[in-house]
């Protein structure tokens, strides 16, 4: 069906295995901590290069492991970045990723330390980003059409107004742009607490929602329950929700769920960081509430662009994802404004309403998309927070 | 529309939310119903940042605030019609 949003494009840089970017990031990836050092050295040496430091990478297993592996090449497969230097401590695991990465086609190296060091490993992986950022540079955005976008949203430092006019204006974009053939990405599941029997109804079929209840309920059981304290320590909902005018937990989680607007159905269930493989549509991810740990994890799912509802003002932003910031309370738009990239709060004073607020936040995406730098972006917020899901060995 | 002071998501719902800053006791407020754009006025009970809610009923301690025409959770204290609503008289029945 041909609607108002079916003709429209945006410039992006169109990989090797089809996919767009809107970003052309040539990424320094560290496999494990102690190769931070390495990566940020070469970052410094080669200007055009990002280092993306991280807390993790030793003495994981099982699932953990799993998940680290997922996040690593996800994220250096991901379409926004252009190419990739991976740098570890030994050549196996460095390899893995690399090997990952490579699928996608893009160019990809990887250098590992022992029996090395880290000057020799530096030079070596500095004349090698040297090279991918000349290529990179040279690369030409092109004209692809809307439905090639990847969108994914979370929302942060909620509080009354995010149910009131942010997250219903994020869900109509989900409304209007999910049936021109864009994948989109919704997740936060201890956030869903208090509408799980929304959220379950709202998956394509029965059979999606059993499942979906199920993790909900694993969650619940799993993590809730063994850990919790009171209130579950001021973190659900945190202190700035509460100061924000969010008092529970049910509360929270029935604005949050606006995100998914009136009519979209999501299609399938996606781990952590895991790629979607049922084709276009919604996908629900199984993610932490936290913004920086769930926008790095949908970011490494492949997700180009990322819609954030606040209402207090969460200033977080994601290195390789133009993060998109929409408020509508007035105050953070008075306080905050370096901060947002959209203002909605007109749907509080009833002269803008949700299907403007959608439109103006579709025009945002196609800006952004094309290369218009975000709040976030701008202010140089580059969080990279991996999940960890239990000790290490 | 004149700008409202308050907005309640549905009908059924026995509390709305501030969205004006400044909002000071014995203002009679503009409220608006987003469902339909639907106006009542209600007179604020105490001094309520933006963002807060209030009650546009009595409820009594035991009673379930209604928002989004669903449960938010249980009253610990009773609070009346235009008084403020938060965590000093709600809370979750979750954890």
């Amino acid at each position: 069906m041909v609607s108002r949003y079916s003709n429209m494009t945006f410039m992006g840089y169109r990989r090797d295995n089809g996919r767009v970017g809107v970003r052309n990031h040539v990424v320094i990836l560290p496999v494990d901590d102690i190769s931070n050092a390495a990566c940020e050295a070469v970052a410094n040496n080669i200007k055009g290069t990002l280092a993306l430091p991280h807390a993790y990478g030793r003495l994981q297993f099982g699932e953990d492991l799993e998940l680290h592996f997922r996040t690593m090449i996800g994220t250096g497969a991901n379409p926004n970045v252009a190419a990739v230097v991976v740098i570890g401590i030994e050549p196996g695991w460095t390899q893995k990723i690399v090997d990952g990465i490579a699928e996608t086609g893009k160019p990809v190296a990887g250098f590992s330390i022992e029996q090395n060091g880290d000057l020799k490993t530096i030079m070596d992986a500095s004349r090698k980003a040297k090279e991918f950022v000349h290529y990179a540079t040279e690369l030409q955005r092109e004209e692809c059409p809307i439905s090639e976008l990847w969108i994914s949203t979370k929302c942060g430092e909620s509080d009354t107004t995010t149910g009131l006019g942010s997250c219903p204006t994020v869900g109509n974009m989900y409304d209007k742009l999910l049936p021109e053939g864009i994948y989109g990405c919704f997740g936060e599941t201890s956030e869903i607490t208090g509408a799980e029997h929304i959220c379950k109804a709202r998956a394509i079929n029965e059979e999606v929602g059993e499942r979906w209840y199920r993790m909900w309920k694993a969650y619940q059981e799993e993590v809730i329950e063994q850990f919790k304290t009171n209130d579950l320590s001021e973190s659900q909902p945190t202190k700035g929700n509460i100061e924000g005018g969010l008092t529970t937990i049910e509360e929270k989680a029935l604005g949050n769920l606006e995100k998914i607007g009136k009519t979209s159905r999501y299609i399938d269930i996606l781990k952590p960081a895991e790629t979607p493989k049922s084709g276009n549509g919604l996908y629900f991810m199984d993610t932490s509430s936290a913004a920086a740990e769930c926008v790095t994890l949908m970011a490494a799912g492949g997700y180009v662009v990322h819609t954030f509802p606040t209402g207090q003002g969460n200033v977080i932003g994601n290195p390789i994802v133009p993060v998109i910031k929409i408020t509508a309370n007035p105050r953070t738009v008075r306080t905050m404004s370096e901060h947002i990239d959209l203002d909605v709060s007109g749907i509080l004073r009833r002269d803008m309403t949700i299907d403007d607020a959608g439109d103006a936040l579709i025009d945002m995406i196609v800006r952004t998309s094309n290369g218009r730098n975000t709040a976030a972006e701008a202010l140089g917020h580059r969080e990279f927070v991996m999940t960890k899901l239990y000790r290490s060995a | 529309m004149e700008i409202p002071h308050l907005l309640v998501h549905e009908h059924a719902d026995n509390v709305g939310v501030v969205v004006v800053e400044g909002l000071t006791a014995g203002t009679k407020m503009l409220c608006c119903v987003t469902a339909d754009n639907s106006t009542f006025e209600l007179v604020a009970k105490a001094d309520v940042p933006i963002g807060h809610k209030i009650a546009i009923r009595d409820l009594k301690q035991g009673d379930t605030a209604i928002k989004y025409g669903e449960d938010i959770g249980r009253m610990i204290a009773d609070v009346e019609q235009g008084g403020h609503v938060h965590v000093h008289n709600l809370k979750t029945k979750r954890w």
